[in-house]
């Protein structure tokens, strides 16, 4: 009888890379942190009707906690400072959300002499998410794209992808 | 008080300070010298047939072809219910006047933001530091004559067009 023959039925073999990946996909909590109307929305995806929270992200008071940042709203040249920090701030492995347009390229204000025309000049950013604002189904999905790369990323393994990333 | 009766007081209490009034504007207002302007926003406040009790705007525009920066007060008075503009201009080489801070408290962040936007120094200001651009910006972003800079801090404030 080998060993796979005596393990109860209720128990599943997977790899461990993704049983990693899947505990952490899981647990995605955010920064609680809005720059501008997109932040509106970022609060209406966390209330009851879109309920990020099924999806395992709960919101975080503080960068310490958090695993991932969503940058929701235009971003001053003041406040890409001040986000690189709390950016510095998150331990590993952190991921970014770029939410709507003025956070992906300037957007509306890109042309504005206080504008940081883009949160990628500051950041690394992992998913891009369109609109002006993004309403919460979008951020939903953008979410769904973020842990489907999270699913993607091999840590055990040497000189991997995730590597790479990070 | 209909705008012509206030700019007639004021013309009786400080007239040599007055240059100029426009009746038909939208917002009538008063020109004055930029020096008394302490001493006749004091009296507006002050005098109870005026009473402007309520610094509603304050704000500044940069005349580059003219050459001068004009800072306008919007006054409103609750007491009398009417209100008028205060208007006084200042050189673009050296924007400088006293602050009327001591008369409306809420002239301390306008004149900041002014001082950021325009670079108008306010004199006797308790707290005069930038409002709204980062502590270490250089210029004043509001002047015609504003040069937007390469980069801030290593971010680069020029981005390629994504249609080209």
């Amino acid at each position: 009888m080998s060993l796979i023959n005596s393990i109860p039925e209720m128990v599943i073999t997977t790899k461990l890379d993704e049983v990693l990946n899947w505990t952490r996909k899981s647990s995605v909590w955010y920064m609680l942190f809005g720059l501008a109307c997109c932040a509106i929305e970022l609060m209406q995806t966390g209330g009851p009707r879109a309920d990020l929270e099924r999806f395992g992200a709960a919101p975080r008071a503080t960068p310490r906690q958090s695993d991932m940042m969503i940058i929701a709203g235009t971003l001053t040249l003041k406040m890409a400072l001040r986000t690189k920090v709390l950016y510095d701030q998150m331990p590993d492995p952190k991921y970014v959300i770029s939410m709507g347009s003025c956070s992906n390229c300037g957007g509306l204000f890109q042309l504005a002499y206080s504008v940081c025309d883009g949160v990628d000049k500051v950041i690394p950013v992992d998913v891009y998410v369109p609109g002006c604002p993004p309403r919460p189904e979008a951020l939903t999905e953008g979410l769904l794209k973020l842990q489907e790369k999270m699913m993607q990323e091999r840590w055990l393994v040497k000189g991997s992808s995730a590597q790479a990333a990070a | 008080m209909s705008p012509t009766e206030i700019h007639q007081r004021l013309q009786d209490q400080h007239g040599d300070a007055i240059t100029a009034f426009e009746a038909d504007a939208l917002d009538p207002f008063v020109l004055i010298k930029s020096d008394s302007i302490v001493e006749v926003c004091r009296f507006l406040h002050d005098d109870p047939d005026l009473a402007f009790d309520c610094l509603t705007n304050m704000s500044g525009v940069d005349f580059l072809k003219e050459d001068y920066i004009q800072v306008v007060l919007h006054l409103y008075s609750y007491t009398h219910r009417h209100a008028i503009v205060v208007k006084a201009n200042v050189s673009r080489e050296e924007p400088s006047m006293p602050s009327v801070e001591a008369v409306w408290k809420a002239a301390n962040w306008l004149e900041r933001e002014i001082y950021d936007l325009l670079g108008v120094v306010f004199t006797g200001h308790s707290d005069l530091r930038r409002l709204l651009m980062p502590e270490d910006w250089v210029g004043h972003p509001l002047r015609k004559d504003f040069v937007e800079p390469e980069e801030y801090h290593g971010i680069s404030t020029r981005r390629e067009s994504l249609l080209k």
